[in-house]
């Protein structure tokens, strides 16, 4: 499976009746099995380029083609539970073929075991986020798309929770999008990092990381994270 | 408890006017509540009741369906909404009466000419209020549906409708008692039987304790139909909502 994204532009029409450009030409591929990130500066473009890669958005220029039977499952910016179904439900309701078995294992990575049956609202930001997690690790994807899942979370749980996410696209061929603010998340994550300019988005550079997820070890990624700072500067 | 004591000082203040007015223009609670036995022992009072509330049920459920229907469609596609838009102005400032006399007039003195008229006397809140629900509806709630995926009965059920519901409770709401006023006038000007008519009868005859009796039930069954079914409905739909501890 194979997601192919080539945008030539997207443009609002801003209260005032101007036009105001968002993204600029921008063009990827990601294979299954591969993480791709996207790395910019809030307010470049990255949740409009998001939205057109799900579909949800339609008016733009270009061409996104994902396999039409490709199962999506999404961890937005904000949770995005419904109030009124309890944690459970909220993850059934997403993925009704998520066996007992695979939901009790998913509620035990994520420490919801004792919030199953409580209602969204009694929940902290960061438990919504995992229920969030929870609801798109269910649904099995072949795209995984993650808007900043790891925001607001205290440091340790993000980091359990990242290598979560890292087992779970090694378990399966899942093509994932990544979008963070945080260097240390992409590189310990991704395969291929896509550097993004500020409004309107272009890809900046493409930085590929070779050497496989689980064997960077702490050197590496210091190293990896040196010549991306360097990168960054360069493109100021 | 509280509820009590408030309906004692009702029957109070009533049995105190009712000494100093005479028991012509307003009779003791005695003297009504022996005609409401008398009426329920010969069987007419039960006889009028159920043929009210079977108005009642049929044009309610009739407008709440409909009314609801159009009211999410509008809300939903702008299109219905401009359509739409001069007829509900039209239906709502259209006064009960108007609507009545003409039903009457076009479709005879019938059953379903009555049941008609009040079903649009109630039609045009139950879509207003809808509509208004449909247009506060969480778009990213829509998007979450969207991008998993969920089959279209499955989203409305699970994620439209809990928004809904509380739109659709206070439509009830005001439309029970939007419904309780209309069906007596209808009664009272067409029909042959019910609540309205037997009030029309006893205003003919100024027959004060037999209105008084009438009217009385009928006010205690909308409060037993309203304590019964329409709170605890409202209550089932807000019970995901965290409540004060």
């Amino acid at each position: 499976m194979r997601l192919k994204v080539d945008i030539t532009g997207k443009t609002f029409r801003s209260a005032a009746g101007g036009t105001q450009e968002v993204l600029a030409p921008v063009s990827f591929a990601l294979q299954s099995g591969e993480v791709g990130v996207l790395i910019g500066p809030s307010g470049c473009g990255k949740s409009t380029m998001l939205r057109i890669i799900l579909g949800l958005d339609r008016d733009f220029g270009g061409h996104v083609s994902r396999p039409p039977e490709a199962r999506i499952g999404m961890v937005f910016q904000e949770p995005r539970l419904l109030p009124w179904r309890s944690v459970e439900q909220n993850v059934r309701l997403a993925a009704p073929d998520v066996t007992d078995a695979k939901l009790a294992e998913l509620f035990r990575i994520l420490e919801l075991e004792a919030h199953r049956s409580h209602f969204p609202g009694e929940l902290s930001l960061g438990l919504a986020r995992r229920v969030a997690l929870a609801r798109a690790f269910a649904v099995e994807p072949d795209l995984l798309v993650l808007d900043e899942p790891l925001a607001s979370l205290d440091d340790a749980l993000a980091g359990r929770l990242r290598d979560e996410i890292a087992t779970l696209v090694a378990s399966r061929p899942v093509m994932t999008l990544l979008v963070t603010h945080s260097l240390d998340d992409a590189i310990r994550l991704g395969d291929r990092l896509f550097l993004l300019s500020p409004r309107p988005a272009r890809i900046v550079r493409e930085v590929p990381i070779a050497i496989p997820r689980a064997e960077r070890s702490e050197s590496e990624l210091g190293r990896i994270r040196a010549e991306l700072a360097a990168l960054q500067l360069e493109s100021k | 408890m509280l509820r009590l004591v408030s309906f004692a000082l009702f029957l109070a203040i009533w049995w105190i006017a009712a000494l100093f007015v005479g028991a012509a223009k307003l009779p003791s609670p005695p003297a009504v509540l022996d005609i409401i036995i008398a009426e329920a022992s010969n069987g007419a009072l039960f006889l009028h009741l159920g043929a009210t509330l079977a108005r009642v049920a049929l044009a309610f459920v009739l407008a709440m369906s409909l009314g609801s229907a159009i009211g999410y469609l509008m809300g939903r596609v702008k299109l219905a909404d401009r359509l739409g838009d001069p007829w509900l102005i039209l239906l709502l400032n259209l006064p009960a009466l108007v609507v009545i006399v003409l039903a009457y007039i076009w479709a005879g003195l019938t059953e379903a000419a009555a049941i008609a008229a009040i079903a649009i006397n109630k039609l045009p809140t139950a879509i207003v209020t809808l509509r208004e629900g449909t247009r506060a509806l969480d778009r990213s709630l829509d998007e979450m549906a969207s991008v998993f995926a969920m089959p279209r009965w499955r989203a409305f059920r699970h994620v439209v409708l809990p928004q809904l519901a509380p739109y659709i409770a206070a439509s009830a709401r005001s439309g029970l008692s939007l419904v309780w006023k209309i069906v007596l006038v209808a009664e009272l000007l067409g029909r042959p039987n019910g609540v309205g008519f037997e009030i029309g009868v006893a205003f003919q005859l100024f027959d004060t304790p037999r209105l008084l009796a009438y009217s009385l039930t009928f006010a205690a069954v909308v409060l037993v139909i309203e304590t019964a079914l329409v709170q605890p409905f409202e209550a089932r739909a807000s019970r995901w909502r965290p409540r004060e501890a």
